[in-house]
């Protein structure tokens, strides 16, 4: 039976101001979806959201899992529901070892019942299997002694994002410009690992503005996000489109979200 | 539970009957003892327009609650230490209500030459031997009026000394405990000769989880020549517990001073910490490491005092604060005329757990040489929430999430202390004090 991640009609606003307007989304289990739009359409926002960002309120609509409703439940439960999110930028927590803090995070994503203070992973086959996927990346063993995302380039947060996937092993993940910031081998790197991690097993939500990502993941799906809405759902085809030719044609069929979007872009400016 | 508060706590009267209690020390030091009663008895007690005594309120400090501490009729049983956990020792010594209950050092040791255990016991032993470390008075014996009651009325305490040339492996422990309303007068001397290494780890504890009391101490160490200290305290009365101590160490040339304090338990602690370096090339490295909650109140003066040329201090202070709490750190680093190429560093970083928590730092900088290099910093800060947002993400809880942030804060300390034991003791004493901390969370863009 199939597993399903399902958005009806979400409006989240930030700080007051509306951002999202209305989103609609269902990814399954086993699905591939390319998220694609301008920046400031409110790509990033859509995944916080579903992550349960406490900055972002949800004004109106539902996010469910298999048919319940997860609106109330905080980052922690969702995480442990299996939805994960790489960010477009990740925080650094200085002081804690990357190995140390994945361990304790895997420990409670893959025993959701888990109460605090309880036993986590044995260390032995925990850093096997750490060491087994940090090799996959192609990552330096030192990697995981050094303190999450502190003073990581660009480039190591993005691929410390890929291996904390791996070693989470979600149902539902939001890749959110996990290919900014990484050179073309690194890229290409990052989307073959993406399938092998488990491409076939996870509902994939991948925003970004390239084609590289896509190149092993090849969406099932891809959706335009203009204004705070998804404007419009298609194929592979329509990825293809979109990082060749841009996004003319978007904005020329939907003037009202295209306004609405430039609207937001001035308020961004001038705030 | 009010027994110990003896009708006349510390009067001229009592001091006498003490003396009684001490006829086999040396007369030597029964003539320092007077000479500091006679000092405490003309000092008057700290006030509030003292530049030291500013932040800190002892108005609610009544010395008369309290009296000389006595034998203790029986010791009860003591929770093992903190530090000990997995270390081997070479010498134990526990103490209640300040006179030794326990005191035992591994024949190894003592056929080197190695003193260690019951300063009441040793400096009768041995009063030659530690006259002229006595006579050094490596903390002032009457800077205030804490510092000269003390002086006059110390009782228990630990004594280690290590002889020239003599490297310790295994750890020395002290244990202090107070009882409920008890006493603490302890004093605490490390004396390593020339060429000597040791390593020493001293806590303090409370029987009972709310027992009051108070102590009033001294640490002193004395590190020569050549000689290479590892000295661990860690302060864990229970939080009603006033706590005052005066503490130095001397450093002498190519000397090595690796000082470690832990804070988390007192009502009120005043502490004045201070490190000389007294010898050309001499080394001190200062870590602190505290962590407060309910209305704790820990003030730290902290010393840096290089007074011969080419020496290093580093001192780094962490606190962690949660409800009403409260610490002040004044760091000062002095550097003597004769003291050219003088490398110090002085810095006390604060994480507010909670908006009702109060953090002062307050370092300072008093230079003679002109050829030197002072750096100092602090800051102060409460707890990232977007920090606590990414780690929730990956399946903390709330509360691991902010456990794990609050530990990340204090590994840069722990990465510089290099006794497995401590850092792990200090790690778990500090993971599980902190609260659930989910009203202090509501993250504030929720308007
Ligand atoms: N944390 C935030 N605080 C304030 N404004 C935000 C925040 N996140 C997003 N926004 C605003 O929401 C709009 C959409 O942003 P975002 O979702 O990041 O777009 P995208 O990811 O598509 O580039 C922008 O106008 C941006 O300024
Ligand atoms: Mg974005």
């Amino acid at each position: 039976m199939s597993e399903t991640l399902k958005i009806t009609d979400l409006h989240v606003a930030v700080e007051g101001k509306p951002i999202l307007r209305g989103v609609n989304l269902t990814i399954n289990r086993g699905e591939t979806h390319a998220l694609m739009g301008p920046n400031g359409s409110g790509k990033s926002t859509l995944g916080n959201a579903i992550m349960g960002h406490p900055s972002y309120d949800v004004t109106g609509g539902t996010i469910e899992i298999n048919g319940q409703d997860i609106m109330e439940w905080d980052a922690s439960e969702r995480a442990r529901a299996g939805i994960f999110m790489a960010f477009q930028r990740p925080m650094s927590i200085p002081g804690v070892k990357m190995a140390d803090f994945l361990r304790h995070a895997a420990t409670n994503v893959r025993n959701p019942e888990r109460k605090e203070g309880e036993d986590l992973i044995p260390m032995r086959e925990f850093r096997k299997e750490l060491k087994e996927k940090m090799s996959q990346l192609r990552m330096d063993v030192e990697f995981a002694r050094r303190y999450v995302n502190d003073g990581f380039s660009g480039g190591e947060m993005k691929r410390a994002e890929i291996l904390q996937m791996a070693m989470l092993r979600p149902k539902f993940a939001i890749l959110d410009e996990t290919d900014s910031g990484l050179d073309v081998d690194a890229v290409k790197l990052a989307s073959q690992s993406i399938a092998e991690i488990g491409g076939a097993e996870m509902g994939i939500l991948i925003i970004t503005h390239h084609d590289k990502l896509l190149d092993y993941n090849a969406p099932d799906f891809t959706h335009v996000m203009l204004g705070g809405k998804i404007v419009e759902t298609g194929g592979v085809e329509l990825a293809q489109e979109l990082y060749t030719q841009g996004y003319d044609r978007i904005r020329a069929a939907y003037p009202e979200e295209a306004a609405l979007e430039e609207e937001l872009a001035e308020e961004t400016a001038t705030a | 539970m009010t027994t110990a508060t003896a009708a006349n706590g510390f009067t001229d009267a009592a001091f006498e009957s003490f003396l009684e209690t001490r006829s086999a020390e040396p007369d030597w030091l029964t003539t320092i003892r007077r000479e500091a009663w006679q000092a405490f008895s003309e000092m008057d007690w700290p006030a509030r327009n003292d530049e030291e005594w500013m932040r800190t309120d002892i108005r609610m400090f009544h010395l008369d609650k309290f009296a000389l501490p006595t034998e203790p009729a029986t010791a009860p049983e003591l929770a093992p230490g903190l530090l000990t956990h997995d270390v081997e020792l070479g010498g134990t010594l526990v103490s209640y209500n300040s006179s030794a209950t326990e005191d035992s050092l591994i024949g190894e040791l003592a056929s080197k030459g190695v003193l260690f255990g019951s300063l009441d016991r040793l400096v009768v032993e041995h009063g030659d031997l530690l006259r002229p470390f006595f006579e050094r008075q490596v903390v002032n014996r009457t800077h205030d009026k804490f510092a000269a009651l003390h002086a006059a009325c110390w009782s228990g305490g630990t004594l280690l000394y290590v002889p020239k040339g003599v490297a310790i492996s295994q750890p020395l422990h002290g244990m202090s405990a107070m009882g409920d309303s008890g006493v603490d007068l302890s004093k605490t001397l490390v004396i390593l000769e020339e060429g000597a290494e040791a390593t020493m780890l001293s806590e303090t504890a409370s029987t009972s989880p709310n027992g009051g009391g108070l102590h009033c101490g001294s640490i002193e160490l004395i590190v020569e020549p050549e000689a290479h200290l590892r000295y661990v305290n860690l302060q864990n009365w229970s939080t009603s517990v006033w706590h005052f101590a005066h503490q130095r160490a001397t450093v002498d040339r190519n000397a090595s001073l690796q000082w470690t304090i832990g804070a988390l338990g007192s009502k009120l602690a005043k502490v004045n910490q201070q490190v000389a370096l007294t010898g050309p090339d001499a080394n001190a490295q200062v870590n602190g490491v505290m962590f407060t909650e309910g209305r704790q109140h820990l003030s730290y003066n902290t010393h840096q005092h290089h007074m011969a040329p080419y020496c290093r201090s580093d001192l780094l202070y962490k606190s962690a604060l949660q409800d009403r709490s409260r610490t002040v750190w004044r760091g000062m680093i002095k550097v003597d005329l004769a003291a050219q190429r003088t490398d110090a560093y002085q810095r006390n970083d604060n994480l507010m757990l909670a908006p009702t928590a109060r953090a002062d730092s307050i370092p300072g900088l008093e230079i003679e040489a002109d050829d030197v290099r002072c750096t100092h910093g602090s800051t102060s800060g409460r707890v990232d929430e977007p920090q606590v947002f990414y780690a929730m993400s990956r399946g903390y809880t709330r509360t691991e999430a902010i456990r794990l942030i609050v530990a990340g804060f204090f590994q840069q300390v722990f990465d510089r202390i290099t006794i497995e034991s401590v850092r792990n003791a200090l790690g778990d004493a500090i993971a599980s004090r902190v609260q659930d901390l989910d009203q202090q969370a509501a993250p504030e863009v929720q308007g």
